[in-house]
């Protein structure tokens, strides 16, 4: 699996509130939510990205709120994968359950830049941005929660284990 | 070998003798909780599972909080989801309009969460029930689902910084100023994906509100959970509340800890975190002439009763400064029956505050109390991102009842000293 796109580009400590914000939050249709993903951070973000496209963050990123409305509203809105230096623990194990691509990569989040054309290779976890031609090795996940991506999500795997 | 109080529970819960620190486990629920904003998700989420009954409907909790009594239309539909879910699940604890309170004030009072319990539920406050000695964690709402399913969630056996907490409070120093101390020292992601340990002889000074304020707050410096030891006061709590039986947990004397802080809580001084961050802690004294528009009092972190009396006490016999807006939360329905029976009610609307039904409302930015462009909050919530409380040019300030109150009665950032209390 790969993801190929264009880069946007935020600081540390992104939280929930910002990803999606709590008015939006009488609504959990994943299409309604992308409408205004980003939006008290980077009003332009739902004009700017196209499907396919990675986010790329410092550390801390999806603090706050545990609404997995904001890994939806992600997903939702195209982004194919979450670069950060760390992400906040709610959002991580939200990001697997539902099936949104994150990788956390200390070098990648702080040296990628907004616009720069990267390729990630998940199951090496190699990122390779294309405009500096520079390549990371990302973490990898313990093959528990490998199974759990490879399952599509949380519920996939339950289904297909306990059930 | 030897572990923390965290890492005990886990283990018992899990089935083991032992655990350690990134372990991965399975573990049994004693409870699962969902509020109006995220029981939907889950309940949707059911649709994909080959079952789709839960395992067990005394130990779900289902609150609606956050936009209740409902806001708007689609919030309103969000309550009849989760209503009808638990209706056709015959769920014993769900709290509607009438019966609810802010979920994680309410859950204690109702003695559904008790010592030694492992507990997870869709709001990143869950971490509260860390105060009577169980382990909490908020998730998300796919993992509230499978909880709710299969009585089971998946877990990383956190490492742990330990606080010792050493002799008795200053004067006004409540759990919420020491809660806010340890996020400025140790930052927002300070505990990131690691537990709270608190220790030392302080706790005794500590009531059960201030320690339900303090593990609320974990998640405010990333930790996955923030637990207090039982003590007399925790079992007094319990027998008071409920019918369970408890389990109590002990850190061992040789515990891993990544870190040990120690905190002399008689030196400690009033606190408020400035936007946009609860990092932002400065001491009140230091924090300037700011002018205020709103202040808030309640929240899951401080709309408990005692919070309620500090306020009373401060705002008894004064006025609210022209132009503020005070906005009074008291968290439960017996929370505000106990306002009402020691005239905390008539004190707050004499001194020119108002006084909503329990909700989370303006914590989150919901209802009841939103902000305009430029306006600024003095409020006892927990969180003061961009945007929290309404627009995204309007400022939360985090502190205590006390603060809040002083401030209300000032029209500036303030503590009780100012008033000369």
């Amino acid at each position: 699996m790969n993801a190929h796109g264009t880069v946007h580009k935020y600081g540390d400590d992104v939280d929930t509130d910002v990803i999606i914000p709590a008015r939006y939050l009488n609504s959990s249709d994943p299409k309604e939510l992308a409408k205004n993903c980003m939006e008290d951070i980077d009003k332009e973000f739902v004009n700017k990205v196209k499907e396919g496209d990675i986010m790329v963050a410092g550390k801390n990123f999806g603090c706050g709120s545990s609404r997995e409305h904001a890994p939806i509203a992600i997903k939702a809105s195209g982004i194919a994968c979450v670069i950060a230096e760390t992400f906040a623990r709610i959002f991580y194990r939200n990001s697997i359950n539902i099936g949104l691509p994150i990788i956390e990569c200390p070098d990648a989040a702080r040296e990628i830049n907004a616009g720069d054309d990267v390729e990630i290779d998940f199951d090496s976890g190699k990122i390779y941005d294309r405009t500096t031609g520079k390549e990371y090795q990302g973490q990898s996940f313990p093959p528990f929660i490998q199974e759990i991506i490879k399952s599509e999500g949380l519920v996939n795997y339950i289904n297909n284990k306990k059930l | 070998m030897s572990m923390t109080m965290t890492q005990k529970i886990l283990a018992a819960h899990a089935g083991l003798e032992s655990c350690q620190a990134g372990q991965l486990i399975e573990a049994k629920l004693d409870l699962v909780l969902g509020n109006d904003v995220t029981s939907p998700v889950a309940i949707h989420a059911l649709d994909n599972f080959k079952k789709k009954e839960v395992f067990d409907k005394d130990k779900v909790a289902l609150v609606m909080d956050h936009f209740t009594p409902n806001k708007d239309i689609k919030s309103a539909e969000h309550c009849k989801c989760v209503r009808e879910f638990s209706n056709d699940n015959d769920i014993t604890n769900f709290y509607d309009v009438g019966s609810m309170g802010i979920e994680h004030a309410l859950l204690p009072e109702k003695g559904l969460v008790v010592a030694g319990d492992c507990i997870i539920g869709a709001d990143s406050h869950t971490c509260t029930y860390g105060a009577v000695g169980a382990f909490s964690t908020g998730v998300g709402s796919t993992d509230m689902a499978v909880g709710m399913v299969t009585g089971e969630a998946w877990f990383k056996v956190p490492s742990a910084l330990k606080f010792v907490l050493k002799n008795k409070p200053a004067k006004w120093i409540s759990g919420k100023d020491i809660i806010l101390t340890i996020i400025g020292m140790i930052g927002v992601d300070g505990a990131l994906y690691r537990s709270l340990e608190f220790a030392g002889d302080g706790i005794q000074y500590l009531s059960m509100d201030d320690r339900f304020s303090m593990s609320n707050m974990a998640i405010e410096c990333g930790a996955k959970n923030g637990i207090f030891p039982v003590d007399d006061i925790t079992r007094e709590y319990l027998k008071a509340h409920g019918e369970r039986e408890w389990k109590e947990y002990e850190a061992d004397e040789d515990a891993p800890y990544d870190e040990v802080y120690e905190i002399d809580l008689s030196t400690l001084t009033p606190v408020v975190a400035f936007p946009h961050l609860p990092e932002n802690t400065k001491p009140v004294k230091e924090a300037g002439d700011i002018k205020i528009d709103q202040v808030v009092i309640g929240s899951c972190t401080n709309g408990h009763i005692s919070d309620m009396q500090i306020a009373a006490d401060i705002l008894n016999g004064r006025k609210v400064a022209k132009g503020v807006r005070v906005i009074v939360i008291p968290a439960t329905q017996q929370i505000y029956l106990e306002c009402i029976e020691k005239g905390y009610l008539r004190t707050f609307v004499e001194a020119g505050a108002v006084v909503s039904t329990p909700t989370c409302g303006p914590c989150l930015g919901g209802h009841m109390g939103i902000l305009a462009a430029g306006e600024r909050a003095v409020a006892t919530t927990n969180r003061n991102f961009v945007g929290r409380m309404g627009h995204v040019d309007s400022e939360v300030y985090l502190a205590s009842p006390a603060v809040a109150a002083a401030s209300a009665i000032t029209g500036k950032i303030s503590e009780p000293a100012d008033l000369g209390l």
